[in-house]
């Protein structure tokens, strides 16, 4: 059964119809991708699939329940994670604390708890800094837990973003241009890395990338949109040779390259 | 573990260095119980020596650390602007004088209902506002300031513009706490419960999440964290401090006037975070102090004191946002 | 008096009451439009405008003397002075926070309130101020209900403001710009506009209004005093709200209606005027509940 189905959503802004009766699923324990030529839609349907965009039309099942109407902690509740196009760390807080937040809706100490320093409590702060401290160092900088975010090199910080997302212990995980920014070496270490992440912890990953050739070696699916539209669907040989898909990018390379 | 440390220290070899680094661990940590032991004994020994004058100003400076102290909760850990913090000093204020003077309930048992008052006064105020944008709270907790000042004038209960007077003081262990050195104490061991509270909240798991909410709300709340509800808390809690040391300064002064609670009171208590450093419970401290302490030092400025504040805070603001306090070398 | 005489009387009162609130609110919802400031200090604004109104007329009087001509001349070069504050006011105190978090911006925005309530208070001791004119007391009898010339004078006077600030808004290139930086400032940057000497613009068209307001309400109520701008700052921004803050006839509209709203919430019976205040705040807290975009404001997109 699909761990994920979005079925027919539409989204406008004003007049502006951003995804026109987008539909597809995502299987559980695989890696799929979403992908499309810049100003597609694809960080607008991550949008509504976390619960920051509300569609006006269409369905969301995500394990079998409707998260149309939720709020996005309750979404990352229910088990789905992402990481965001341009980093979104907390700037002035530690490394660790970082991921810590992860954690969060997977403890429950309140402000009593927190008073009293209870054996509850703490024995949820213990577990925080465990499954964090795991989290940091199955993406490899459980060493730079204590620097602050903000110092981090650019590809460290992704991965604190990675870590963080991680430790909300997800049952899928959105990516949202893991590869954006990152030097060649890293960017074989990412795909290592979201190939253990589906294959050690079980989790299943979709993301959506501009990287062709990350894409095409990662992704056992891909979904391709274009103005907001599905415009092709398959494996990656499938995809590559779809002529739909060919005119959207060649076009658009066409652009940049101007 | 200790190998691990070593390892990061000395990575910042090039840059502070792995002797001076633990040397400043241990160092400071030993001149903070320093600090702390010769603070609390400078205060048990003050009665000895000071005037009742001194006593009074100093008890007041007490009570005023504690009210920032809550308010820092709200403003200084979750980022929300609160302008009607003297709204909830009210609640419990006229809590503890109405039981005490119309119902003569014993003193110690209005302060659960203080509690209470403050929790509700702080879900119907919070709970509408805190899911909009931070600028309505403000703005929302100003009317709700004068709404609880314009009640309290007008209606019976509290004594209308006159106010309440007759106030029983509270019993602890047999003695009845109406001296001034009483207060002092009294306030005292208020301001400390307030700052172990403060510390122990700012260190936990929601202490946390204030900070992630503040720093970015979206990724906070794609996090997993109820911003709504994260807010809310830190709106309450501030609250209850703000009722709790009313219950108390109503026993203190066993006669409350609507006029205490005006909006300048609620600048007042902000100032005070602001001046040390909003989230920084030492910084806190020194604003609660400086605020009462000022005054009593530069007595000629009496008529320009706001005006003096005002400009202080301003200034504050745009040159030296952080507080008056050093930051922490991080 | 007749049910419908008190009526009347009140939907008078409640419209001069909500002109001064609409003129003090189209401040507030211009600079929030423009740059998503809660300008506190706003209500001060209109308190140093109506001090700055009496001050000059006090000096041009013997001249214009203190009827019509000088009520108007004192007007127009307060409120172009206290447009001038406003201006300063955003240099000094907004400019420098604009990349600031949000909670440092309101603080600061505080402060400066606080400067010139405080600094009013000390320059006038904290007393009252008579504002003497030299209008008469001649009106339209209307049955039992009587309006002053005054009266009908000063909602006049608001009309033919707003009328302006509409024109000025929407007819020239000025106004398109503030427009435009209130959808995107960035764009507009990249546009060639010079966008803050078009924010400095907005500050000054909103003090200057907000110092209209102030000298008519000296003329009205006949006195000033330095805390004249708080309790209607306060509701100046309600009215905001209630027409939706950002909007422009949403400003006009939602004063009109928190003034006709209190005049007619003091007529219900137990709802005294002492409790005229909390009437207009509970408004407040009751609209944000339900509708917080207000009569006029756009549905916001959702969050993100």
């Amino acid at each position: 059964m699909a761990l994920l189905e979005v079925k027919d959503i539409n989204l406008s802004f004003g007049g502006l119809r951003v995804i026109k009766n987008l539909s597809f699923e995502v299987d559980s324990g695989r890696i799929v991708s979403l992908i499309g030529p810049n100003g597609a839609g694809k960080t607008s349907v991550f949008n509504c699939l976390t619960g920051f965009y509300r569609p006006q039309e269409g369905e969301i099942f995500f394990d079998g329940e409707s998260m149309l109407r939720r709020k996005p902690h309750k979404i990352t509740q229910r088990g789905m994670a992402r990481t965001f196009q341009n980093l979104r760390l907390f700037k002035n807080m530690t490394v660790l604390e970082n991921v810590m937040s992860g954690m969060h809706c997977r403890t429950s100490a309140g402000p009593i708890g927190a008073v009293l320093r209870l054996p509850h409590e703490r024995r949820e702060e213990a577990e925080i800094l465990r499954v964090s401290e795991e989290c940091l160092d199955f993406v490899g900088i459980l060493d730079k837990k204590d620097r602050a975010a903000a110092n981090l090199p650019y590809g460290d910080q992704r991965r604190v973003e990675w870590a963080r997302a991680l430790a909300t212990q997800p049952k899928l995980m959105l990516l949202d241009e893991p590869a954006a920014g990152l030097n060649y070496d890293e960017k074989e270490r990412l795909i290592g890395l979201i190939r253990r992440i589906r294959d050690e912890r079980g989790v299943t990953v979709l993301l959506i990338e501009h990287d062709m050739g990350l894409v095409m070696k990662v992704s056992e699916r891909i979904t391709v949109i274009d103005y907001g539209e599905k415009i092709a669907e398959g494996t990656a040989d499938e995809v590559k040779n779809d002529p739909r898909v060919i005119e959207a990018y060649l076009g658009k390379e066409e652009d940049e390259a101007a | 573990m200790g190998g691990n440390h070593q390892d990061a220290a000395v990575a910042e070899l090039s840059t502070g260095g792995l002797r001076n680094r633990i040397y400043d661990i241990v160092e400071v940590r030993r001149n903070r119980y320093a600090i702390y032991a010769a603070l609390t004994v400078g205060v048990m020994l003050l009665p000895a020596f000071a005037n009742n004058y001194v006593m009074e100003v100093f008890s007041n400076a007490f009570f005023y650390v504690t009210l920032c102290l809550g308010l820092n909760i709200v403003v200084g850990y979750a980022g929300l602007l609160d302008l009607g913090y003297a709204a909830f000093f009210a609640v419990g204020a006229y809590t503890t004088g109405i039981l005490t003077s119309h119902f003569h309930v014993n003193f110690w048992l209005t302060i659960p209902f203080a509690v209470g008052f403050s929790i509700v006064a702080g879900v119907i105020i919070g709970g509408p506002t805190l899911r909009l944008r931070s600028d309505y709270l403000a703005i929302v907790t100003l009317g709700f300031g004068e709404i609880v000042r314009i009640a309290a004038r007008n209606l019976k209960i509290t004594g209308g513009a006159s106010g309440l007077i007759g106030i029983e003081r509270p019993v602890l262990l047999g003695l009845e706490l109406s001296r001034i050195q009483h207060y002092y104490f009294v306030f005292f061991v208020l301001a400390v419960v307030a700052i172990l509270i403060s510390h122990r909240l700012q260190h936990s798991r929601l202490g946390r999440a204030w900070q992630y909410v503040r720093e970015d709300e979206d990724a906070a709340e794609a996090m997993g964290i109820n911003r709504v509800a994260v807010k809310l808390y830190a709106y309450i809690i501030g609250a209850i401090f703000g009722g709790v040391a009313g219950c108390f300064f109503a026993a203190k002064m066993t006669a409350i006037s609507p006029e205490t609670f005006q909006f300048n009171q609620s600048v007042l208590i902000l100032l005070g975070v602001v001046l040390g450093g909003m989230g920084k419970i030492p910084g806190v401290i020194v604003g609660g102090l400086v605020l009462v302490l000022f005054p009593e030092f530069f007595r000629q400025f009496e008529q320009f004191r706001l005006l003096v504040f005002a400009v202080v805070m301003l200034v504050i603001m745009l040159y030296r946002p952080q507080g008056i306090w050093p930051e922490s070398r991080q | 008096m007749s049910t419908l005489d008190i009526l009347l009387q009140q939907l008078a009162n409640g419209l001069i009451l909500g002109s001064f609130y609409s003129l003090v609110a189209l401040g507030y919802t211009m600079v929030y439009g423009i740059i998503m400031l809660l300008n506190f200090a706003h209500g001060d604004i209109y308190m140093v405008g109506a001090f700055l109104g009496l001050a000059i007329l006090t000096t041009i009087g013997s001249v214009l003397g203190f009827g019509w001509g000088g009520i108007l001349a004192a007007m127009c070069c307060s409120m172009i002075i206290t447009g001038l504050l406003g201006v300063l006011i955003q240099r000094v105190a907004y400019v420098p926070m604009l990349s600031a978090p949000r909670l440092s911006i309101l603080i600061t925005a505080l402060a400066v309130s606080m400067v010139l309530y405080n600094g009013a208070m000390a320059i006038t001791d904290g007393e009252y101020r008579a504002f003497t004119v030299d209008l008469g007391f001649e009106g339209i009898e209307m049955g039992a209900v009587f309006i002053t010339y005054t009266q009908v004078a000063l909602v006049l006077a608001t009309a033919v403001l707003m009328v302006t600030l509409y024109l000025f808004v929407h007819r020239t290139m000025w106004g398109k710009a503030m427009r435009a930086i209130a959808i995107d400032k960035d764009a507009c940057r990249l546009m060639g506009i010079n966008v803050n000497a078009v924010i400095a613009l907005t500050f000054f068209v909103g003090s200057a209004l907000a110092a209209a307001a102030g000298v008519m309400a000296g003329v009205y109520y006949g006195s000033i005093h330095f805390f004249m701008g708080f309790v209607i700052g306060l509701k100046a921004f309600t009215s905001a709200v209630i027409g939706g803050i950002g909007s422009i006839p949403g400003a006009m509209l939602g004063g009109l209606v928190l003034g006709l709203l209190e005049a007619f919430g003091t007529q219900i019976p137990f709802i005294g005027s002492e409790w005229k205040d909390v009437f207009a705040f509970a408004i407040l807290i009751l609209l944000l509940v339900f509708r917080p975009t207000g009569i006029l404001g756009k549905t916001e997109i959702e969050r993100m």
